[in-house]
């Protein structure tokens, strides 16, 4: 899960991790108010999305004055981003992050993520700070340094120190930059994080080490025992579709094209929007409904799908193992009724049950076209589409 | 011949009385599988399906002499399942739990270190030799005993590769999902080695998808020590970055871990990819027969 930058920070500063004080606001008024409260002369006003780049797109303003403050709020709350992380469609700005501004002496990089290859922990730094992390790998990658943690300790001081040294914090500095490091691994061991960027972590011109921007994923898995962060999921930043579908724990992303899938299991159905694409269509969306399926549980993801005004076609695709094909067919028939059926539907059935799956299908009276393989269900949707 | 599980295994089943649990020992049994024991802690003495139950796995092993474990239990208390399973010395735990949070598995990960039993998963279909042994929750029926391996990160995929090989009569020695998280237990460089050093494994699908670099890491291990051959696929072509598809570990991240760089990289080390989902099937069949494999791997009825 994606939290606010603002969030994020919040987080951070649980665990001693310096970051520059701030406050969220709603609306111009709040964000004035904001800045009176941190007091000061200098405010830096942040469009809160959930997307990288907002600085580069306009999103970050630095405000000289209360008036100032306000005219930049007016102008970003309401007003859609576009970043390279957005796509071209844009985030609308609905929340902003009013911080006291800093006198940065240098901007550095701190990441960690959990390394696929060898199931650690790890801690990334670089001299690099404000520039994206996979520029530099790709560019310079000697300037990244890092550090595996042993879980059974956590990150140790003396990891932490090397990599304030290597990245060349300065000495008088690097005593509150370990503290910064060790904070950051509390943060991200205890709230099951997945991965946290700090960039940039900066130095300032009085002596402080501090995350000038922070961005925090957390392990859906493990939300269940992390109530605080379950409450900063901001349903405005996801797709209306996405929520429905998570209300019924299936597993549905939207995509650009106009056939919709419903499939089950994840690696079939990324599988089926392949084989669309390679007969030339596009696929509509990404739908898991999982191995233990209920027919109401199929007959909410076919509503998703038939909901949705850019879907031409249906390709329903399903290799029945747990999941028998005849609950399949019994939830989809159910939905077709329900919403009514105005648009081609191919079924491929196989697996458990697959005949009574095909009868219960063939007797509803609807309007479905039977495939019998995978290339023969793309093809046909395909063409039935065009 | 086959790997990691036969008809001597001896399963326990760990969440036993839990409805997943529950029927999918139902499933094993009836498939031929050895399940001796059953584990959940609380229900010690009691009986399901004909199969006794303890309250630790140390019990049911020291009971039984059971060597392999199916973990069933819920994602919260599943880590501490997988550890009870190493603990107590068993050859093979098998975990089919899906959403257990990634840093437990870190954790496991860490506990397992110079321990001597094999993890395969989470968040995985299970092993099967056809004929042999069942442990997950894949359809049966759709086996047939044979010589192809197949080892992939996706449950359903991997039933329709095996469907694809059956109606052809080519049957399969072992079939082994790793698993869609990002930390599992068995990568595809272990079960490649486990299939190379079988005798009767004669060649390998191995279905992948985005997120990670564990088929490149996998490609270059074929290229080095393979001699049989590989038929590979990559699902998620089409996926767009940035998007969880489904799995946990099913992301392009940074611009890494795309089906491009995976097929180029698989083909660029020998491995032969299928276009598309539907041509598994085929396309093994076509390399099995460029290599004057074919007629041994036919199943005869």
């Amino acid at each position: 899960m994606n939290v606010h930058e603002y969030q994020g920070k919040e987080v951070l500063r649980q665990y001693g991790v310096v970051v520059p004080r701030g406050q969220v606001a709603f609306t111009p008024e709040e964000a004035v108010e904001a800045a009176e409260n941190l007091g000061g002369e200098l405010w830096v006003v942040k469009a809160q999305i959930h997307a990288g780049g907002r600085g580069k797109a306009g999103g970050v303003k630095l405000a000289k004055s209360l008036d100032e403050v306000k005219q930049f709020a007016s102008e970003l709350l309401g007003s859609t981003l576009v970043t390279h992380q957005t796509g071209p469609e844009g985030k609308e700005v609905k929340r902003l992050l009013i911080e006291e501004g800093c006198r940065i002496k240098k901007e550095y990089y701190v990441g960690m993520v959990i390394d696929r290859s060898n199931s650690r922990i790890t801690m990334m730094a670089s001299e690099e700070g404000g520039t994206e992390i996979e520029e530099v790998a790709a560019r310079t990658p000697e300037k990244i340094f890092k550090e595996t943690v042993d879980p059974t300790v956590g990150l140790q001081p003396f990891q932490a120190r090397r990599l304030a040294f290597s990245i060349g914090i300065p000495k008088e500095m690097v005593g509150k930059a370990v503290k910064f490091m060790l904070g950051l691994y509390r943060a991200f061991e205890q709230k099951d994080c997945s991965l946290a960027e700090i960039n940039p972590l900066i130095t300032t011109e009085d002596g402080q080490v501090m995350a000038l921007d922070a961005k925090l994923n957390f392990d859906d898995n493990a939300l269940y025992r992390h109530k605080d962060i379950a409450e900063f999921r901001d349903l405005d930043e996801e797709d209306p579709k996405e929520i429905e579908a998570s209300k019924y724990d299936l597993s549905y992303i939207a995509l650009d094209g106009n056939i919709g899938c419903m499939v089950n299991g994840a690696g079939l159905a990324m599988a089926t929007m392949d084989i669309i694409k390679h007969y030339g269509g596009e696929p509509a969306n990404f739908l898991d409904v999982g191995g233990g399926a209920t027919a109401e549980k199929v007959t909410e993801a076919f509503k998703i799908i038939l909901d949705d005004p850019h879907v031409k076609g249906i390709l329903v695709n399903i290799f029945g193992g747990i999941m028998k094909c005849d609950v399949i067919a019994e939830g989809v028939v159910e939905a077709a009724k329900q919403v009514g059926l105005d648009r081609p539907l191919v079924v491929r059935l196989e697996g458990t049950n697959v005949e009574r799956g095909q009868q219960i299908l063939g007797e509803s009276g609807l309007k479905i076209t039977a495939a019998d393989s995978m290339d023969d269900a793309a093809e046909k949707i395909v063409s039935l589409v065009r | 011949m086959s790997i990691f599980v036969n008809k001597d295994t001896k399963l326990i089943v760990q969440g036993i009385t839990g409805s997943n649990g529950l029927f999918h020992t139902k499933q094993a049994i009836e498939y031929g599988t050895q399940v001796v024991a059953g584990v959940t802690p609380g229900k010690g003495g009691t009986e399901v399906e004909g199969v006794p139950v303890f309250n630790t796995v140390d019990e049911a092993v020291k009971a039984t002499g059971a060597n392999a474990s199916a973990i069933y239990v819920p994602p919260a208390f599943a880590a501490d399942a997988i550890m009870e399973a190493v603990d107590a010395e068993l050859d093979l735990a098998v975990c089919i739990t899906e959403h257990i949070p990634v840093q437990d598995m870190v954790k496991v990960k860490r506990y397992m270190e110079g321990k001597k039993t094999r993890l395969v998963g989470p968040n995985c279909p299970g092993v099967i030799t056809p004929g042999e042994c069942k442990i997950g929750i894949m359809p049966g029926y759709i086996h047939t005993p044979g010589k192809v391996g197949i080892v992939s990160r996706s449950g359903t995929l991997t039933y329709e590769a095996v469907h694809q090989l059956t109606v052809r009569n080519i049957g399969q020695s072992t079939a082994v999902g790793i698993g869609g998280d990002p930390v599992n237990g068995t990568n595809f460089i272990d079960v490649l080695q486990a299939f190379e050093a079988d005798p009767e494994t004669a060649a390998v699908i191995m279905i992948g998808e985005i997120g990670g670099t564990a088929e490149e890491e996998a490609a270059e291990w074929i290229q080095e020590h393979m001699t049989k051959p590989v038929v590979g696929f990559i699902g998620g072509q089409t996926a767009p970055p940035g998007k969880r598809m489904g799995h946990a570990g099913a992301i392009i991240s940074g611009g890494k871990g795309t089906a491009a760089e995976k097929i180029a990289k698989l083909e660029e080390c020998g491995v032969t990819v299928a276009p598309t989902p539907a041509e598994i099937g085929e396309t093994l069949s076509r390399v099995l027969d460029e290599k004057g494999l074919l007629s041994d791997c036919i199943t005869k009825n």
